[in-house]
């Protein structure tokens, strides 16, 4: 491993693995955010703060879009009294970036209540994005009264069962689950097997060379199942995508970035455009995290994904708002 | 006319002076709180007699609700200080959890 004061380092490879203390070294950045990228088998990572150092060609890319997770609009409690001004901010970040995004990917609690008016405020704010397509999962938050009907009706038109989907965009195959509904007490986040099937026959077409993205709310990876950051049927919903040479899995509901690299697999965490929740373990229990206001922008975050074709995974870069 | 108000003065007297510790010690022998509080129920367990009405109160700064395993009561989303409450008429093992976080698992026992 070559490592040096720069905040760089370099990793020669000749499997699909990832060099563990390199994967480390990502995920401590991660919260102050951090590019990863992989080139040729070598994977380089550089901090936010060094962004401005990369020439315009390390930025290219076939197909770009971005991630937006947990805007909870109508939550107004100390952690985020404006929720709506963050919100705003992911948005002029999203604008601000070099290149315009293909489209946003929305992981879920777009709202905090499944109001119908918190609905409205994100739909009407995403309007002045660059990126005119959305495409959402709900939250827990999105499902509380009705069982999400009032969010398929406005963002899941044309998804089966509870809402979930696929799509594909030059040559990457999309696909949002449902991971939030029928919780068992006692359980994690969960897909059921109507939806499994769906899955296992949605991929069993793809050549194995097709780059696959999964988005979903609740992780699909077992983070932290304590707190309930995880999926009960992740593992039966990854076994579909084994013989694939690129997936990327991106989540929600952890407020917080995190990535793990397992195989083929690559699972990134999206910050919260809304409020901060604590580290794994580190409180009595998740929920709103009051910071001091002048870290707060510094905490949530947009994530820019880009797709190069040719290359082995997909390179992610979150963005916070500060 | 005199007689009705006097009628009713006396019966409001009666009921400030015998009624309202009357009620508050039948409340108190049919009423139960749990609290919900860093994402749990407190008391995790708790047992009162028939007729008693449980209210959960929710202190978080995060809704939750309040869902029997057998879907007998299922509260709304309770957003912060918001309560939910339930009369437990029949004796037996009541199972619930928040089914927007469901690790969060408790019971009432109705004896």
């Amino acid at each position: 491993m070559e490592h040096n004061d720069k905040d760089e380092i370099l990793h020669d490879h000749n499997h699909d693995g990832i060099d563990r203390r390199g994967f480390l070294k990502c995920m401590a950045w991660a919260g102050t955010g951090a590019l990863c990228l992989i080139k040729g088998g070598v994977l380089q990572s550089y901090s936010l703060s060094r962004l401005p150092e990369l020439k315009e060609k390390d930025v290219q890319a076939e197909l770009s879009f971005v991630q937006i997770s947990d805007s909870h609009m109508g939550f107004n409690k100390p952690a985020n009294t404006d929720v709506v001004g963050t919100f705003k901010a992911a948005i002029d970040k999203i604008n601000a970036l070099p290149i315009t995004p293909a489209f946003m990917l929305h992981t879920g609690d777009v709202s905090h209540l499944s109001k119908p008016e918190e609905f409205d405020t994100v739909q009407q704010m995403l309007k002045s994005a660059s990126a005119k397509d959305v495409f959402y999962v709900p939250g827990e938050h999105d499902v509380i009264n009705d069982d999400g009907k009032e969010f398929r009706d406005r963002f899941g038109k044309g998804g089966q069962g509870a809402g979930w989907y696929s799509f594909d965009n030059k040559g990457v195959h999309f696909i949002g689950l449902v991971n939030v509904m029928n919780l068992k007490a006692g359980g994690l986040g969960n897909l059921g097997q109507e939806q499994l099937e769906w899955m296992e026959k949605d991929v069993k077409h793809l050549s194995k060379s097709t780059p696959i993205v999964v988005f979903a709310h609740i992780p699909l990876w077992s983070i932290y199942p304590e707190w309930g950051w995880g999926t009960d049927d992740s593992a039966q919903a990854l076994s579909y995508l084994k013989r694939f040479g690129s997936v990327t899995v991106l989540n929600g509901h952890i407020h917080q970035t995190m990535q793990k690299v397992e195989g083929n697999i690559t699972f990134h965490t999206a910050a919260s455009t809304a409020f901060v929740q604590p580290k794994p373990g580190t409180a009595p229990s998740a929920g709103p995290m009051k910071v001091p206001d002048e870290q707060l922008r510094r905490l949530l975050g947009i994530t820019d994904v880009n797709y190069r074709r040719g290359e082995h995974a997909l390179a992610v870069v979150d963005s916070s708002l500060g | 006319m005199k007689k009705l108000i006097w009628m009713g003065i006396i019966t409001i007297a009666l009921a400030l002076a015998v009624g309202t510790p009357l009620l508050r010690a039948v409340l108190a022998d049919n009423a139960a709180d749990i609290k919900i509080d860093n994402f749990s129920f407190a008391p995790e367990t708790i047992t009162v007699p028939a007729g008693t009405q449980v209210h959960w109160t929710n202190h978080d700064d995060i809704p939750h609700t309040v869902v029997s395993e057998d879907k007998s009561f299922k509260s709304k989303a309770l957003d912060t200080d918001d309560q939910f409450s339930y009369t437990f008429d029949k004796p037996g093992t009541y199972k619930y959890f928040c089914s927007l976080h469901p690790k969060m698992t408790a019971t009432v026992v109705v004896k």
